[in-house]
């Protein structure tokens, strides 16, 4: 389990222009994180780096004790909306794969089913289903298997209002048993999150709200 | 292991809804072959004699097909970024993914070999050995088709460069393949032939996931 998430001088690039330098984060088990800043900032591509999918620039992302490999191979689960799902597989197909993928049972897979209210639609092809219930379906392998880092990429955006709350309470109860949340948003999260705005390197050096 | 077993099993129910399936593949095959007597004229006599060969390189050209979208699809829509957040390494995933495209499409192209062979005028005695290569040949174009589907991602026509990249690495296997049929056909040993096919897949099979593995790491960041 990893219980620190430290960012150090982070600079990241794509496609040949620099998106950031000098970004820090330091987070702890049971702290969120909530990524802010225009379009195109770079939130996507830092969760990316966390990852270790992006090479970064300049800086390093550790995990405290624990090795970056070990820790994005067990400890990490990255949601948003390139979910990886196929169209034309139905949803238990998808959601007990990625569940097995990531080390959870087929067990925990139903049970996490039953939460996010998806049971009645586990047989149903993945094309059929609404964005929200997609959605939904992509964030119950973060409760099929448990890992403490969640990289969340606009986590909220097609849920409807009674979801976006439950979802709260599923992020809440993640930071009460010692995870942690990092996750880029434009609408305000409903969980306490420390908030860090990504700005592009011409606009760290002016004064905020100029 | 359960976990590769997982991503076995997927991937061959996706190879098998890939581009229209195996069974496309299968159809492509049996209208090249229809195709070739057509241009070369039927007298028996010659068609007998390019049979093997003929049937031979319309399955490098039939395995190219459903190659296009074996990393391609995964690549679009984030798969193979949720993919790398395992323990099992990258060059393990890409190797899984190439047999799944060698069981669900290399296999039943196997099968029709040896029929569009026959029917093309080649002595039924040939069979056996034409089932056997193509399941040879087989892995060898789906382990070195997958380093072209690996270095043509995010390419614009991605299908069209595989098929341009991957070309002349099937040159070894259709020549190997080709010379061990033709050695039996006329009686001569054959077993240096089939042999080297086999060199080619071992090697394609042991080095192939490597390059795969570098290519879309490439591609992702």
């Amino acid at each position: 389990m990893i219980t620190t998430l430290n960012i150090d001088g982070l600079a990241l690039r794509r496609g040949g222009r620099l998106l950031f330098s000098g970004l820090n984060l330091g987070l702890q088990a049971g702290e969120a994180a909530a990524l802010v800043g225009r379009n195109g900032a770079g939130k996507t591509t830092l969760l990316r780096a966390i990852a270790g999918l992006v090479e970064a620039e300049a800086g390093t992302v550790g995990f405290g004790e624990i090795d970056a490999g070990e820790a994005r191979a067990n400890h990490m689960h990255l949601a948003g909306h390139q979910d990886g799902q196929k169209p034309a597989r139905t949803a238990w197909e998808e959601l007990a794969f990625w569940a097995r993928w990531t080390g959870g049972s087929e067990q925990a897979a139903q049970d996490a089913a039953a939460v996010l209210d998806l049971t009645r639609l586990l047989d149903l092809e993945v094309r059929r289903l609404s964005a929200g219930q997609r959605r939904r379906l992509s964030l119950a392998r973060l409760l099929a298997s448990p890992r403490s880092l969640w990289l969340l990429d606009e986590p909220l955006s097609p849920l409807d209002a009674g979801w976006r709350v439950r979802f709260g309470e599923m992020m809440s109860h993640h930071l009460a048993s010692g995870g942690m949340i990092v996750a880029a948003v434009h609408d305000p999260l409903p969980i306490p999150a420390r908030p860090l705005e990504i700005l592009a390197p011409e606009e760290a050096f002016q004064e905020p709200g100029e | 292991m359960s976990r590769a077993m997982a991503l076995l099993s997927r991937e061959v129910t996706l190879a098998w809804g890939r581009g229209g399936g195996p069974l496309v593949s299968v159809a492509f095959y049996a209208g090249v072959a229809t195709l070739l007597p057509l241009a070369t004229g039927p007298e028996p006599a010659r068609l007998a004699a390019i049979a093997p060969g003929a049937a031979w390189v319309a399955l490098a050209l039939s395995a190219l097909l459903s190659l296009d979208r074996l990393f391609e699809r995964d690549y679009e829509d984030g798969a193979l970024d949720l993919i790398t957040l395992s323990p099992v390494p990258l060059e393990l995933v890409c190797a899984i993914k190439c047999l799944g495209q060698w069981v669900a499409t290399a296999a039943p192209l196997a099968l029709a070999a040896p029929l569009a062979a026959i029917a093309l005028g080649a002595q039924p005695s040939l069979a056996p050995l034409i089932f056997v290569c193509a399941l040879m040949g087989g892995l060898a174009f789906a382990f070195v088709g997958g380093i072209g589907a690996a270095l043509s991602l995010g390419a614009r026509r991605g299908g069209l460069l595989t098929a341009v990249i991957v070309m002349p690495l099937f040159v070894p296997p259709v020549i190997f393949g080709g010379g061990a049929l033709d050695a039996f056909s006329s009686g001569l040993p054959w077993k240096a032939g089939f042999a080297l096919l086999a060199a080619y897949a071992s090697a394609a099979v042991a080095l192939g996931p490597i390059a795969m593995a570098a290519a879309c790491r490439n591609a992702l960041s």
